[in-house]
């Protein structure tokens, strides 16, 4: 959180002081009392751990084969089971965590960049400018998400980047009117003024007086869009448009949950539920994150 | 109302110029030639269909002409033919299957809405009780849970195991020659599960933003004056504070119009429901770019004027924004 904070840009003079005393004083005692969101963050810190360790924690090899032991019901050698190919559910999940990972922090990444950039200068500029730009977003916000997003992976082959790519080109108008919002109420503060007396170019203003103070909902934004990237990257791989078997997601488990429902319930079980937990913590966090940061609430 | 409403319209027409634009450009997502990619990517797409591509979108004009022609042809509602082996005009392929679903998503919106609201007031009246906490929890579970995976768990039990509801399609083999209620009976139980995967998307976020504006509204003056008064917390609650919490809920079912069309790609295609999502989808596998690319504009264009529909209802509701103080 600390690292986070200080990497979007509040390191030297005025940020810092603040951002620490914030941090130590309102933020961290304000999240620690949260239960829900401690919990959301213990479960994110433990999925990072999960996927970086994966090799080592996974029983078996994730896409090794073993005829005889096809859609064998979960045991202790088999916790969650084996799909149709008899390789261990258990071991790709936990691999699939890594794709959620991926998926979530790349796209989201993407989208924050864009959305970022757009509310700052549609804030800032205004007139023209801001007219053009809210156009594009309410032009965007026409098409339904979906559909934009499976009509792009038409044309293209499906792959993960491609994926990430396209969940972020198509997910940032929520963060861009976001921080129009706060930048349109920001840039009316004397110290905004003041800068400008300095002589501040407007690039120094944006960036260096203007976004340091509209992180907070930038950061609520991009936990709660890691979210929902995972279930948009999950429904893809599922539809078979995701990540491409033999490569494990959660998504493309449930593929094979649906095309042997009737006899084996733990192919759909398992892997739903690493989704379920996974976007129930990255919302939990958010949602602590956005308590913690909002003045208005009650300490 | 009339000057509102023609000014509504008037800014549609920037919006719909946008929307063709950006269906436009994906079309030229492909790097290089795209007809070529498309060739090489897939064998599927015999030399035909790529001098009939070619024609259609006229990709051996220059960029300008290209989209001119081819707004010209969505203004005159010719969205081309099909890839398919049937080779039918888009349009129509999209005219039989959009009235299923938008007869789903409507009926699950009521489904929606008439839960959502109840379960809204209940927390917000209910406030930081045992009660409210339950709903704050099956909120963010309801926020979590992957429709397509509800879908799966719902076929296991309903349909599998208990074997209560039929899991795919809108009829049973041979259900026309029943009689009529034998036949709405069969359709009902064909609809159950998909509906309720439908609705449940936006269950969660719904209850959610109806307690926030139940919660705003109650803190205002106008409902202490009313308790004040003694009326009776019922009135002040169903009759009072209800009608201005239910305003910006109409905004809210604009939005979430996309989300419900987008929404129909899983659970048609889950379901096997022979609707617009379940024909995108097929289009996306196959490669039928003429479906794709007229589905997205459609839905996009239906996005609109669900939208204005909703900005309408909204001014009808609201005199402050139909005489323009908004």
């Amino acid at each position: 959180m600390r690292l986070l904070i200080r990497v979007f840009g509040m390191e030297r003079g005025r940020g810092m002081d603040f951002t620490h005393s914030y941090f130590n004083s309102i933020f961290w005692p304000r999240i620690r009392r949260n239960r829900l969101a401690l919990f959301g963050g213990s479960v994110v810190i433990t999925l990072f751990i999960i996927s970086l360790l994966a090799p080592l924690i996974a029983p078996y090899d994730p896409s090794a084969i073993n005829a005889f032991k096809v859609l064998s019901h979960p045991s202790w050698q088999h916790w969650f089971g084996t799909d149709e190919l008899g390789r261990d559910v258990l071991s790709r999940v936990l691999f699939g965590a890594r794709v959620s990972l991926k998926v979530g922090f790349v796209a989201v990444g993407i989208a924050v960049s864009i959305g970022t950039v757009i509310g700052l200068v549609s804030g800032y500029y205004s007139g023209l400018v801001d007219a053009t730009l809210m156009r594009l977003v309410d032009i965007m916000l026409c098409f339904p998400a979906f559909f934009l997003i499976l009509a792009i992976i038409t044309f293209l082959e499906p792959s993960i980047w491609y994926i990430m790519m396209v969940i972020g080109l198509t997910g940032w108008m929520g963060v861009a009117r976001l921080v129009r919002a706060e930048t349109l109420s920001i840039r009316e503060m004397d110290y905004i003024l003041a800068a400008r007396c300095i002589g501040c170019s407007h690039t120094r203003i944006i960036f260096r007086h203007i976004l340091p103070n509209a992180v907070s909902p930038i950061l609520v934004s991009a936990t709660l869009g890691i979210a929902g990237a995972i279930l948009t990257e999950s429904a893809l791989s599922f539809l078979g448009i995701g990540v491409q078997p033999p490569t494990p997601s959660w998504g493309n488990i449930l593929t094979s949950g649906k095309d042997y429902i009737e006899f084996a319930w733990w192919l759909s079980l398992f892997p739903g539920l690493a989704i379920l937990i996974t976007v129930l913590a990255y919302n939990l966090l958010g949602e602590g994150i956005r308590d913690a940061l909002d003045p208005r609430v009650k300490r | 109302m009339t000057t509102y409403l023609l000014r509504r319209i008037i800014m549609l027409i920037p919006l719909m110029f946008g929307i063709t634009l950006i269906t436009f450009s994906v079309i030229h997502l492909a790097p290089g030639e795209p007809v070529e990619m498309q060739m090489a990517m897939n064998p599927k797409v015999g030399k035909e269909a790529k001098e009939r591509l070619t024609k259609f979108y006229g990709l051996d004009k220059p960029l300008h002409e290209q989209y001119f022609s081819w707004v010209g042809k969505i203004v005159q509602l010719d969205l081309g033919r099909s890839f398919s082996s049937d080779n039918r005009p888009v349009l129509d392929k999209i005219k039989e299957r959009l009235p299923v679903t938008i007869s789903l998503n409507v009926i699950a919106m009521l489904l929606e809405f008439g839960l959502a609201i109840p379960i809204g007031i209940l927390a917000a009246t209910s406030r930081d009780t045992w009660l409210d906490k339950g709903i704050t929890v099956f909120v963010f579970i309801g926020f979590a849970v992957p429709t397509f995976w509800l879908a799966l768990l719902l076929m296991y039990f309903f349909g599998v195991r208990l074997n209560w509801l039929p899991i795919s399609g809108l009829h049973t083999l041979g259900s026309d020659s029943w009689g009529i209620f034998h036949y709405l009976w069969d359709l009902a139980k064909h609809l159950i599960m998909p509906i309720m995967v439908a609705s449940f998307g936006s269950l969660a976020g719904l209850s959610r933003y109806m307690r926030s504006a139940m919660l705003n509204v109650i803190s205002q003056d106008y409902i202490t004056t009313a308790r004040a008064k003694g009326l009776p917390e019922r009135v002040v609650i169903y009759k009072h504070a209800l009608r201005n919490a239910l305003l910006p809920l109409i905004t809210l079912l604009g939005f979430s119009i996309p989300g419900l069309i987008g929404g129909s790609v899983i659970f048609e295609t889950i379901f096997a429901i022979p609707g617009m999502g379940q024909l995108f989808y097929q289009g996306v596998m196959s490669r039928d770019y003429p479906v794709v690319m007229g589905i997205l504009v459609i839905g996009a264009f239906l996005t609109l004027i669900g939208n204005l529909i909703a900005d309408l209802c909204y001014a009808f509701a609201d005199p402050r924004i139909r005489h323009g103080e908004g």
